[in-house]
């Protein structure tokens, strides 16, 4: 697996670290049922077979966190970028 | 048929002629008192259990491929009780002592070799975890040995003991574990659920759960609707899409394993060796392959295949740790899907949806737990109540915050 990292381009799977899923926002901390709402976010996942979008950091490289759309099923890489924008679709 | 000695004899006799099936190619009937889905070694012996120990035998077991597609024919059959946590550690014994009469109670050779297993440890503080380790496992009443380095050269004379960064300073070891043959163990909980009544329904894949008023009250499957009062899961890395059928999100995420075997070789390795500057672990089977593997590859998969550098950190492992393997060609490998949990302990629980019950959350460890988690979950399905044992692998620790945690790092399934 290569990740075609925004900032270096494509890049060996072994410089990245895998954080997870990338699709559980963090909830307000002084939001209603901030609690329950830290315990979903913290511990439960959808983890799908197919379609995931997930954090790597690029820790052998540029040091971006980068948000990567890839297949679970055939670990296929959709699209790539910078963790603070979103996949265009 | 009942499987002895004279059996064979009988049979050698007459050419081999009058062996039948080992269980029944069962079709769903159209209901059952309890379904387990998912017909790997955990489903298999759950429904062996509850016909055994439970006294039911309206049991259906279905399975989307074939008998033991799934982890218990992808794993590097290596059991053991050397836990720490004691919420673990007295369910993981259970399992043991099981192993240690299974195959005289299921009536089949499951070739379950005590050989031991061996922790190597390479410095001061990992000789005093270890320590603390094997306190706690004499603390449930297990036996446990911390060898110095001498003593672990007699037993495996062919460690890289003089690794420079690495020196082998002794190990923790457990006489009692050991290996099993996997797909045996699947096979022989197949033959004696079997004998006591239970359907195996093979090619039968669930698509969906019957609800009436919130409650599960059977399955929707490739082959039609089959209805049941209770509904049990141990769908190990399938445990997360199995639940979502019920609108059930779980603290789970799948991820694929590696595994390895060598060529056959001369006897070289007596029993179950772990590395501790490293992840890897190895046995040696009855054909002389080396059996090993090491770290997951980290990253969300349900493929069932992993990629080249997990295979590559895995013998570089195996070199580091035995220099000798070097010389030895692998044979094959292959990949398993793992249910890894949010804090590396499994769930055998209730859901949040009556009547459907949850064995999940397995991590690496599925195997040698086979037996005891069968017997547990099988204890809860019938009774509705956790087994003393396995009554702290809760669904909702999380939220209570009683996890089970046995290397302390946090809530990120793939360092588990």
């Amino acid at each position: 697996m290569r990740i075609d990292c925004p900032h270096c381009g494509s890049r060996d799977i072994q410089e990245f670290v895998y954080r997870g899923d990338a699709s559980v926002p963090r909830p307000d901390p002084d939001g209603e049922d901030a609690l329950a709402r830290f315990i979903k976010a913290v511990h439960l996942r959808a983890n799908p077979a197919g379609r995931h979008v997930e954090h790597w950091y690029h820790a052998g490289g540029c040091r971006a966190w980068v948000k990567v759309e890839r297949d679970t099923l055939t670990h296929e890489i959709e699209s790539t970028v910078f963790a603070s924008e979103e996949i265009g679709r | 048929m009942r499987y002895s000695a004279f059996s064979l004899f009988r049979e050698a006799l007459r050419k081999h002629r009058g062996w039948t099936p080992t269980w029944r190619d069962a079709a769903p009937k159209s209901s059952y008192d309890v379904i387990i889905i998912g017909g790997g070694g955990h489903g298999l012996a759950t429904a062996y259990y509850l016909a055994k120990e439970h006294g039911l035998t309206n049991i259906a077991v279905v399975e989307k491929g074939w008998l033991g597609s799934g982890n218990i024919g992808r794993n590097t059959t290596i059991i053991r009780s050397n836990y720490l946590l004691p919420g673990n550690e007295a369910f993981y014994e259970l399992s043991m002592k099981l192993w240690e009469g299974l195959e005289q109670d299921l009536n089949y050779n499951a070739m379950v070799s005590q050989r031991g297993v061996l922790n190597l440890f390479h410095s001061d503080a990992q000789r005093d975890a270890y320590a603390r380790r094997a306190n706690s496992m004499r603390l449930h009443g297990v036996d446990s040995a911390l060898l110095d380095a001498d003593a672990v050269r007699r037993m495996v004379p062919i460690l890289g003991f003089e690794d420079a960064r690495f020196p082998i300073k002794g190990g923790l070891w457990q006489a009692r574990g050991g290996t099993a043959r996997h797909d045996a163990v699947a096979w022989g909980y197949a033959h004696a659920a079997d004998q006591r009544g239970v359907d195996i329904i093979q090619n039968c894949q669930v698509t969906g759960f019957l609800r009436e008023g919130g409650r599960v009250v059977g399955v929707e499957t490739s082959r039609g609707q089959i209805r049941a009062r209770k509904v049990g899961m141990s769908v190990a890395g399938s445990s997360s899409r199995v639940a979502a059928m019920a609108d059930l999100r779980l603290p789970i995420e799948s991820h694929v394993l590696q595994a390895f075997v060598s060529e056959g070789i001369k006897p070289k390795v007596p029993c179950v060796v772990t590395y501790g500057a490293g992840h890897f672990y190895i046995s040696q089977s009855d054909k002389g392959g080396l059996v090993f593997g090491g770290d997951l590859d980290g990253y969300n998969s349900y493929a069932q295949r992993g990629n080249l550098p997990t295979v590559e950190h895995v013998l570089e492992s195996g070199m580091s740790m035995m220099p000798s393997i070097g010389r030895v060609r692998m044979l094959r490998s292959w990949g398993g899907i793992m249910d890894m949990s949010m804090d590396g302990s499994p769930i055998i629980d209730k859901t949040p949806v009556e009547g459907l019950y949850l064995n999940g959350g397995w991590c690496y460890g599925g195997f040698k737990a086979t037996p005891g988690a069968g017997w547990c979950f099988a204890h809860l399905i019938a009774r509705d109540e956790p087994h003393p044992t396995a009554a702290a692998m809760r669904l909702d620790r999380f939220a209570t915050g009683h996890i089970l945690n046995e290397n302390g790092r946090g809530a990120q399934p793939n360092l588990h």
